[in-house]
């Protein structure tokens, strides 16, 4: 045996930048750097044939740059490129007073106070529906093909109604959209819900049955936490959803406020950038509920004993 | 497992006059209905087992000892015959708590630590913090697993979740303790050691074991009574009385008395055709 030591490859310590690559960050700048290479294509592409027109009904007799670098600075492009887009956004963002009606905070915290008032309407509706189905026979024969049924009506169709209906006998604002949410989130908790109340394993009820447990027993203290990965799967999907539920909620009705409102006053006026900008700040609203469902899942999994 | 655990001591191994069977079990049959036509899992059963035994049920998959040791649980109903626990019921007895049961896995539930786990039953029938917290400490010590009272399953050897798992049977101090192949998961060097302990504990508390096992060597070692049952139907071959002494080293498993009682085991198991293909 030799004494000399082989340096092992890549043993050294990475500095920071380093230990960012190798985790997600890295991964995540190649995809978003394809997209944006993809997207400047794609909005010089789309924006081409509408500026070399303008340009010849103008009688100018533009060359292929001028024309090149006129996609990329129209008012109204057919398809705007991310650079207008964050210029945009820092207008409506940072430079307009939060309280404003033309600051993209202030209809996202629209949206996002109807999303997560119809988040927990939803989940509580959700998890309740669950229990019930698990615990009595009837109901999950009786509601079951309800509660699936109630997800292939087209949210798009029934929201206008809600909200017409709710709007006659006085119910305005936040809690429409609220309802229309809820309607939307609670399915995937019954669902995952059923599924983990259901999750434990016979030899784990056997054992509650050793002990002439009551099903309140069962239910606190085995299906309950048995449930909880389960809920937090569902959450996760019912989260996101509950923002798309607001968001539709805000379409067709005329809303004042709202990402919803922000995209449909967009697409009347053909002003392009303030709906791509509306799209980018829902993106990162549903991203930012995702993170913190997410987070508060990591937080009770850890008291839950779970492994790291 | 060392160390004394009070409230364990021998409090009921005194017999109480002429004591009648724990378990009396008289004609018992037990019919599963299933598509292919009925299962015969247990057919005319007869057993007795008295205050303070450690019986083996032994054969081979389908032989009906695991079904047999469920219906003395009341987690399977017999369909004929009868069968008392502590001279009642299985139903009775289990509503009354009259047994522990431990299972072929340790089923400790993932969410709870150690010490959670043993509670559960003892918070199911409402004993007092302070009592909880007395009997919890006890058992952690009966099984050896003081210290570990704030681990989580996972972070235990599957020997020692097994032995959580019977320090949670035992927390309520039942007089039966009924196990179904505890040990069948183990490797052989942990299950001879949990074997050694599992006597140990048993000549200290003087509970009533009821053990399921396909392992000759476990069922002599362990049993005061071997009841030999081969399948279709489920029924006793033979009931073998195998008093080894109290004290009993793994060396005894080399002694003639101990292979002459191994080799009637296996002579019962072959009567009952349970080495047919």
């Amino acid at each position: 045996m030799s004494t000399t030591s082989i340096p092992l490859v890549g043993a050294a310590r990475p500095g920071l930048l380093g230990k960012l690559w190798r985790g997600n960050v890295g991964p995540v700048l190649v995809v978003v750097a394809a997209i944006m290479v993809v997207w400047y294509v794609a909005a010089v592409a789309m924006n081409w044939q509408g500026v070399s027109e303008r340009f010849a009904r103008m009688g100018q007799d533009a060359s292929a740059g001028a024309v090149f670098w006129q996609t990329m600075a129209e008012d109204r492009p057919m398809l705007p490129v991310p650079h207008q887009i964050l210029v945009e956004l820092h207008k409506t963002v940072l430079d307009v007073a939060p309280t404003s009606r033309r600051s993209l905070v202030y209809h996202a915290t629209e949206t996002i106070s109807a999303t997560l008032v119809g988040f927990l309407m939803g989940s509580a509706l959700g998890v309740l529906l669950a229990v019930g189905i698990v615990h009595l026979r009837t109901l999950q024969k009786s509601l079951m093909p309800w509660v699936i049924s109630s997800q292939t009506v087209p949210i798009l169709a029934i929201a206008p109604i809600i909200v017409v209906v709710l709007g006659s006998i006085g119910l305005r604002g936040l809690i429409p959209k609220a309802i229309i949410s809820a309607y939307l989130c609670f399915f995937p908790v019954t669902i995952g819900m059923v599924k983990g109340l259901e999750a434990p394993d016979r030899m784990q009820r056997d054992l509650m049955r050793t002990y002439s447990a009551s099903t309140a027993e069962i239910f606190w203290k085995l299906r309950l936490p048995a449930s909880l990965p389960y809920l937090f799967a569902s959450l996760k999907v019912a989260i996101a959803i509950s923002l798309v539920g607001a968001i539709v909620a805000e379409l067709p009705t005329g809303a004042q406020a709202g990402l919803g409102a922000r995209l449909l006053a967009g697409s009347y006026y053909g002003q392009t950038i303030q709906i791509w900008s509306a799209l980018v700040v829902a993106a990162a609203c549903a991203a930012l509920l995702v993170v913190a469902v997410g987070l508060l899942e990591k937080a009770v999994m850890k008291a839950m004993g779970g492994r790291p | 497992m060392a160390g004394s655990a009070a409230p364990l001591e021998r409090t009921h191994a005194v017999p109480q006059g002429a004591s009648a069977p724990v378990i009396d079990v008289r004609g018992l049959s037990l019919t599963f209905q299933t598509a292919d036509g009925p299962v015969y899992a247990l057919s005319d059963v007869d057993l007795q087992i008295a205050d303070g035994e450690f019986v083996s049920f032994i054969g081979p998959s389908g032989c009906g000892k695991t079904t047999l040791l469920r219906v003395i649980a009341d987690l399977e109903r017999a369909t004929g015959g009868s069968i008392s626990v502590n001279g009642m019921t299985p139903e009775e007895a289990r509503l009354k708590r009259a047994y522990g049961f431990v299972f072929q896995a340790p089923a400790l539930y993932p969410w709870r630590t150690v010490g959670r786990n043993i509670d559960l039953p003892l918070e199911i029938f409402g004993l007092s913090k302070e009592e909880r917290r007395k009997r919890r400490a006890a058992m952690l010590e009966l099984v050896n697993l003081s210290g570990f009272e704030k681990k989580y399953p996972w972070q235990l050897s599957g020997g020692m979740q097994q032995r959580a798992s019977i320090a949670r049977a035992l927390s309520f101090d039942p007089k039966l303790l009924l196990m179904d192949e505890p040990f069948g998961a183990l490797d052989e060097i942990v299950r001879d050691h949990l074997n050694e302990q599992l006597l140990q504990l048993w000549a200290k508390t003087g509970k009533t074991v009821v053990f399921v096992t396909h392992s000759i060597p476990e069922a002599v070692f362990l049993s005061t009574k071997i009841v030999v049952m081969s399948p279709r139907p489920g029924r006793i071959i033979d009931v073998i009385d195998c008093d080894l002494g109290p004290e009993r080293p793994l060396d005894i498993r080399e002694t003639p008395e101990f292979l002459k009682i191994a080799l009637r085991v296996r002579e019962g198991l072959r009567a009952g055709h349970s080495y047919d293909d």
